[in-house]
């Protein structure tokens, strides 16, 4: 690259734009991780596993002819029942325990789902067309492709939604409550367990539309899902458990990042730079906490 | 007891300096083997002992791959070179350079990693719990992934390690990486067996059972764990080393910083025998091997399903372990003295 990125103003409206709108869909996702960390005290390993078996749902109704923007609505019913499954089979043996032995246990979950849609779907890299175009903007300099506005108005749709559905209904106070004191809340007569086994199955609906969303706009493979896990931790905990404007806005901060990192030095250090910023911040927040003494925990 | 010991290690030494002559078909799989055991002793040292999970010690394993097989090249050609061209075709190693190259690959690839460790130590290890395990998960996949994209070390296409040169004899290669290996697990074995009878190894567990009051008690926490920390990352380097030449081929997400794999097994192997004793990684690791190998040939595609599915057994069923559940069971072997009434009382309680 011989040239530096500011001189190129186009390509960097162009970078900050996709970036913002790959990062809606981020923050979606951590907004289901921030959702079980907080009520159940889990990290799930599995998170870009279940996007991943998200967009393989709207990949096949593409395959069968149907329109794959169908799947959105689709693809969270599907995912709720899988993410209930896998409370029922796993998760709900961990909640209580310690947080290592549930990133371990959905460590080994992320591997089985791998493997299994490995074999289920083939090792390619696979896409769900839409052929929805692009839109044009400044006199055709920046390109928009219509699918990725598409995936960033649902999933804005999807939050909003969500906000709603945990204020208002009566599961979504039971959540809330549970969240901030499990054992009172039990007193109170919630069912903590069902509560439990439906934030799982809402994390899992969540990554479910992210996924389908995905598949429409980018691509999906069986095993990208690390990644996504990796993001959506590293948004959670920037913005903080239960911040929602917090995990929106460093969701897109996130997308702008790897758009820029991708330009800057190149797309084979791509998920790299990601990680390599999860370390960065760690490191960051800790050496801020320390002055403190304090730690992160 | 202590007679019992002696005989006891005297059988096991003599068995695994007899072992490639009885089972010589194994000898990849128990070289294997002695790496798997240094790997889960060298784990259990961080996260048994000290509490400190890590997923990250992959990251010297694999440092300690790549930089042995780079000096054992680069001491006689030149390394660009020799990946471009897939390695062996062009340049072939003489047996004095390459034992040379070995030997001095080895020194290498244990002092790097324990140096880098040791300088990233202060900030990864003042993270406690599971951002710590995150992060060094976050460490590993990084240095996976960014060494793909260097071109000197062969970037995406791998980096063939220098072929076994030829003295003679079919076996010498079998059992040259055997007995070095060997070498290798009773070296960490002993290291590690005299590090735990000092007031280090007391320091180490007391930070796992509270850092806070550990620190309070004027312990420099932050000092240990950053040596607890460098020596897993001198035998791990030195375990990735091996492991190189063994394979005879390094590739940067797939072999050398393989979190899917070998840093997942690292943690498994020793929970399987048991966190924080110094037998259980190596029985654990042992029936480990065994029964991968076991699914890897007659299951050949559902391993990893296998696999993920052991995880999650293992994890949620035995977190204590092999040696746990024997503790629990026979607490007076492992010189645990029990109070009946206590014991009584406390089971009232309950």
């Amino acid at each position: 690259m011989d040239f530096l990125i500011f001189q190129a103003p186009i390509l960097m409206v162009q970078a900050s734009m996709d970036g913002i709108l790959l990062g809606i869909l981020f923050a979606l996702i951590a907004y289901g991780m921030a959702l079980q960390w907080g009520v159940m005290n889990i990290i799930n390993i599995a998170q870009g596993d279940l996007v991943i078996l998200g967009g393989y749902i709207a990949y096949f109704m593409y395959l069968y002819g149907i329109h794959p923007a169908w799947a959105v609505i689709v693809s969270p019913i599907v995912m709720y029942f899988v993410g209930i499954g896998i409370y029922k089979l796993v998760i709900n043996k961990v909640v209580d325990r310690d947080l290592f032995i549930s990133i371990l246990a959905t460590f080994g979950i992320s591997i089985l789902f791998m493997q299994l849609m490995n074999f289920a779907f083939g090792a390619d890299v696979v896409l769900a067309n839409s052929g929805y175009g692009t839109t044009m903007l400044f006199d055709n300099s920046v390109t928009l492709p219509n699918s990725k506005i598409f995936a960033a108005v649902v999933s804005i749709v999807f939050a909003i939604g969500l906000v709603i559905y945990m204020k208002k209904s009566k599961l979504g106070r039971a959540i809330r409550a549970t969240a901030q004191n499990a054992r009172a809340a039990k007193i109170l007569g919630v069912d903590t367990e069902k509560v439990y086994a439906a934030t799982f199955g809402i994390n899992a609906a969540l990554c479910g539309v992210a996924g389908a969303l995905i598949s429409i706009t980018f691509t999906i493979h069986p095993y990208m899902g690390l990644p996504y896990t990796i993001r959506s931790f590293m948004i959670v905990i920037v913005a903080g458990l239960g911040n929602l404007p917090g995990v929106a806005l460093s969701g897109m901060g996130l997308g702008v990042f790897e758009e820029f990192a991708d330009y800057i030095l190149g797309t084979e250090f791509r998920i790299g730079s990601v990680f390599l910023l999860l370390v960065l911040i760690l490191v960051y927040r800790r050496f801020k906490l320390s002055k403190k003494r304090e730690y992160l925990k | 007891m202590m007679k019992n010991n002696i005989i006891l290690y005297a059988v096991i030494l003599i068995f695994g300096l007899a072992a490639p002559f009885i089972f010589p078909a194994f000898k990849v799989q128990l070289s294997i083997l002695c790496i798997l055991i240094v790997l889960a002793i060298t784990w259990n040292i961080q996260g048994g002992e000290m509490g400190y999970n890590t997923f990250g010690n992959i990251l010297f394993y694999g440092l300690g791959m790549y930089l042995c097989a780079s000096v054992q090249v680069g001491m006689f050609f030149p390394l660009a070179e020799w990946t471009e061209s897939g390695g062996e075709k062009t340049f072939v190693h003489t047996p004095a350079q390459f034992f040379q190259g070995m030997a001095a690959g080895l020194v290498v690839a244990a002092i790097i990693p324990t140096i880098v460790a040791g300088l990233i130590g202060y900030s990864i290890l003042g993270l406690r719990g599971h951002y710590f395990a995150i992060c060094t998960l976050g460490l590993g996949v990084a240095a996976g992934e960014i060494s793909g994209g260097i071109e000197i070390i062969g970037a995406g296409q791998g980096f063939t390690t220098p072929p076994f040169p030829d003295v003679g004899r079919l076996e010498a290669r079998g059992e040259f990486f055997y007995f070095l290996s060997f070498f290798v697990l009773i070296f960490t074995f002993i290291a590690v067996k005299a590090i735990y009878s000092t007031r280090f190894k007391l320091i180490l567990n007391a930070i796992r059972d509270n850092e806070d009051k550990a620190e309070a008690m004027g312990i420099q926490t932050m000092k240990y764990k950053i040596i607890g920390w460098m020596i897993s990352a001198f035998f791990c380097g030195l375990a990735g080393g091996i492991m190189g030449g063994l394979v005879g081929y390094i590739d940067s997400t797939d072999v050398a910083f393989d979190g899917r794999e070998m840093g997942v097994f690292m943690v498994l192997m020793a929970i399987l025998g048991g966190k924080g004793t110094l037998w259980g990684p190596i029985i654990g690791a042992t029936i480990f091997h065994i029964f991968k190998e076991g699914f890897w040939t007659f299951f050949l595609g559902w391993q990893y399903v296998a696999l993920g599915v052991l995880i999650v057994v293992i994890v949620i069923y035995f977190p204590e372990g092999l040696m746990g559940w024997l503790r629990e069971k026979y607490p007076e072997r492992f010189g645990e003295v029990i109070d009946e009434e206590d014991r009584k009382a406390q089971v009232e309680l309950k």
